[in-house]
């Protein structure tokens, strides 16, 4: 059994094999056991965001964490233009009744001219253009928006979802609009809620830059925990008022709850893109 | 070069009859049928002997001459026997028009040396005219009006060149060469104007002054004389034949089985692509035809967000829509149309499985999305000139050039998203058109916090209606955190409507 320290990359990794306690996988040394922070390239192409649907903040969130991992993201040292590809925003016909359609005018400028909107009748519609479009090589990445839990999306189409994303490498990050915390494959899976903005300069009594509440509550990668996230244009900031950074070997006699997680897929043969092994 | 089928339609009448020699013996006449009964449309020389003329009504014409024959016209095929010849002159020329009803002009521009000359070229025309039966004047001139007024009033194959001479040339013919409404005509013979000549020694503001109301050219002499002239140009709309790439498979053995008709689409499809990638294509909207064995057809289309003539990608498309197809007694004749197509470049094929690790393209994406979701479906938010906030957006399809756009001023902070329809909220207030304190909103109560407003947006008065109230928006903030955009529709005693009520119309992030 490897010392997760001596682990160099992810190819290095058996194919299955039980990992130390409270230690995952899936990156390598550098992000070993260290918490989820924002800017961090986390590899995880498909994120879950449970949220209400009386709020946008898990649409909100899912932007500002599509934006950050873009942001983050290398630059392909051949491009010449910046990137300008398109993005896809998928909702089901639950959710645009309940959470509204986006607004133009109210989307990130950098973000707002890229967007094409999939307008689906059913979950199973959506679930069909989420899929088509992470299988899309030109787009940077895809929010869906699916309200409930329908009987389409149980794990089989879930991890129909992931395969697809880390084939094809686009990030997926599904919002899940008044949903129980079912089984998926999701790599990361938050739970979100809004939290007080700042204060504005000029206007104390007005809202400010929006802010969130996030609680991680199942990651391959990283250890729970919550933050307070917002973003204010340049980059996504975190605060943790709860969290505190907590070392490895405190947390190492506690089994890793991996529940309804499932394991990362490149190290299974059925795996697309899989490592030889 | 102007062309004037002089006879266009007892030629035609005269070629479809087996008998020619016995068919111009006897008076014949092709009649229309006008308010006033039936009336002599045209006639053949034998008819014009005994005396009868074109337009007069066929009662007084059998009065005339009661041996007359008559048959009804076709000017349709009048019609599409005349675009058939454009296309046909352009043996004279690189493009050809149309001249309703009865003539075509072809752009000789350059061309003449190739027949020896533009004598020679105009002889080549009669001849070969005169050997499909048609009773043809020709001319050639700098212009084509005046071609067109050559070939009609002046002399057998007329050639004029440009220079001085060409005035001159032309002073002589009536004004009816001049291509004018018969009122207009009529107005001119009035006035004394017989000749093209008679108009050209007229001072031109007198006659911009008579006519100085009158755009369209065939209206106007001073346009039409500019045109004659090649003082103004005539911009002509040219006829150019295009055809559509069509692929067919019969069957031997009528087909009722789904695979075998899926084998017949992909060997089409294949047989498509092959036909559009000589011709440098790529297929737009394609149109599947079945034939039935009991006499029914059914016709599947398609349309793509672009050229394309990927046979896998047609296949998969065309898989959709084959759906629930009623094969009946079985399909024998399949035939693949491209009604649309664009011009596609050869490009570079995809390497060994680069295909399969670098996933489709965004056009094979959409199209894939929207033969299953509807065209609907999958569009494209585009900013548009209203300060209403649902209608400062359209929806618009996905790969449409995007007009220059100018970023807007974000003066006002917009909300992520908006409900389609804004939906009534109970608001409690401390005045009646102050700050909001707390709303039920879903069956729940929301504290409000922070609030910012009112946003007043008046409404749009000429599109709407005089009642319409305006509306003063609020950007709030309730106890947990959650932005909302809310409104009060009207204001008290604004005369519109009762008290005024409260909407939720946007979700802030």
């Amino acid at each position: 059994m490897p010392e997760p320290s001596a682990v160099s990359s992810v190819e290095d990794l058996p194919a299955l094999v039980d990992l130390a306690p409270g230690v995952t996988r899936g990156l390598g040394s550098v992000t070993h056991g260290a918490r989820w922070r924002p800017g961090l390239t986390t590899g995880c192409r498909h994120t879950e965001l449970f949220a209400s649907a009386t709020q946008a903040s898990g649409a909100g969130l899912a932007l500002a964490l599509a934006r950050d991992a873009l942001r983050s993201a290398r630059p392909d040292p051949v491009a010449d233009t910046p990137d300008e590809r398109g993005w896809l925003w998928v909702q089901d016909k639950a959710a645009q009744r309940l959470s509204g359609r986006p607004c133009y005018a109210g989307l990130p400028r950098e973000l707002a001219h890229r967007l094409i909107h999939v307008a689906a009748q059913t979950p199973e519609d959506a679930l069909f253009a989420i899929e088509e479009g992470l299988r899309c090589r030109d787009l940077a990445f895809v929010i869906g928006e699916i309200a409930g839990n329908p009987r389409a999306l149980d794990f089989t189409a879930s991890r129909r979802l992931s395969l697809a994303a880390e084939r094809h490498g686009v990030p997926l990050w599904l919002v899940r609009i008044d949903a129980r915390r079912d089984l998926g494959s999701a790599r990361m899976r938050w739970e979100v809620d809004s939290a007080p903005s700042t204060v504005p300069r000029w206007n104390p009594q007005a809202p400010g830059q929006p802010a969130w509440r996030a609680d991680l509550f199942r990651s391959h990668t990283f250890p729970p925990g919550q933050w307070t996230l917002r973003d204010d244009g340049q980059r996504l900031l975190a605060d943790s008022p709860d969290a505190l950074e907590q070392p490895l070997s405190t947390r190492a006699g506690r089994p890793p709850h991996l529940g309804d997680l499932v394991r990362a897929s490149r190290h299974r043969p059925l795996a697309a893109g899989a490592v030889g092994s | 070069m102007a062309i004037w089928c002089a006879h266009l339609a007892i030629d035609r009448w005269r070629l479809a009859q087996s008998d020619r020699d016995a068919a111009d013996a006897q008076a014949f006449a092709l009649i229309a049928e006008t308010a006033h009964g039936p009336r002599i449309a045209a006639l053949n020389d034998a008819g014009l002997e005994a005396g009868t003329h074109e337009g007069q009504l066929l009662a007084d014409a059998r009065a005339l001459a009661p041996h007359l024959q008559v048959a009804p016209s076709d000017p349709a095929g009048d019609l599409a026997f005349l675009e058939a010849l454009a296309l046909w002159a352009q043996r004279w020329g690189p493009w050809s028009a149309i001249d309703a009803p009865d003539g075509v002009i072809v752009d000789a521009t350059g061309v003449a040396h190739l027949f020896g000359g533009e004598a020679a070229l105009l002889a080549d025309a009669q001849a070969l005219l005169a050997r499909r039966g048609l009773a043809v004047r020709v001319a050639l001139a700098p212009t084509a009006g005046a071609a067109w007024a050559l070939a009609h009033h002046g002399a057998s194959a007329a050639i004029a060149t440009a220079g001085p001479g060409l005035h001159d040339r032309l002073a002589g013919l009536p004004v009816a060469a001049l291509r004018l409404d018969p009122a207009v005509q009529l107005l001119l013979g009035r006035l004394g104007l017989k000749r093209i000549g008679d108009l050209m020694g007229i001072d031109r503001p007198a006659l911009a002054r008579r006519f100085r109301n009158r755009r369209s050219p065939a209206a106007n002499p001073l346009l039409r004389l500019d045109q004659l002239l090649g003082q103004v140009p005539e911009p002509m709309l040219p006829v150019i034949g295009v055809a559509a790439p069509l692929v067919q498979r019969r069957l031997v053995e009528p087909i009722r089985h789904r695979e075998l008709l899926d084998r017949v689409v992909a060997d089409l499809a294949q047989d498509m692509a092959r036909l559009l990638e000589a011709e440098g294509k790529g297929a737009r909207r394609l149109e599947l035809g079945l034939w039935k064995v009991d006499g029914e057809l059914l016709v599947r289309h398609l349309e793509m967000a672009e050229a394309t003539r990927d046979p896998a990608h047609v296949v998969r498309l065309f898989a959709h829509r084959l759906d629930g197809l009623d094969a009946g007694f079985g399909i024998e004749l399949v035939r693949l149309r491209a009604a649309w197509t664009e011009p596609l470049g050869l490009a570079q094929v995809d390497l060994d499985d680069a295909a399969e690790r670098h996933g489709t393209s965004l056009a094979a994406c959409i199209d894939r999305l929207s033969v299953r979701l509807g065209l609907d479906a999958v569009r494209r938010p585009v900013p548009h000139g209203s300060h209403l906030p649902e209608r400062a957006q359209r929806w618009r399809p996905p790969l449409e050039a995007r007009a220059g756009e100018q970023p807007g001023l974000a003066l006002h902070a917009r909300p992520l998203k908006l409900l389609d329809r804004p939906e009534p909220i109970a608001v409690l207030y401390e005045a009646p058109d102050g700050l909001p304190r707390r709303f039920r909103w879903r069956e729940r109560v929301y504290e409000i916090l922070r609030a910012e407003g009112p946003e007043r947006i008046a409404p749009e008065w000429w599109r709407e209606r005089s009642t319409t109230r305006l509306r003063d928006y609020y950007r709030i903030e309730d106890a947990q955190g959650a932005r909302y955009w809310i409104y009060r529709a009207g204001l008290p005693g604004d005369g519109r409507g009762g008290a005024p009520a409260w909407f939720l119309h946007g979700l802030f992030a």
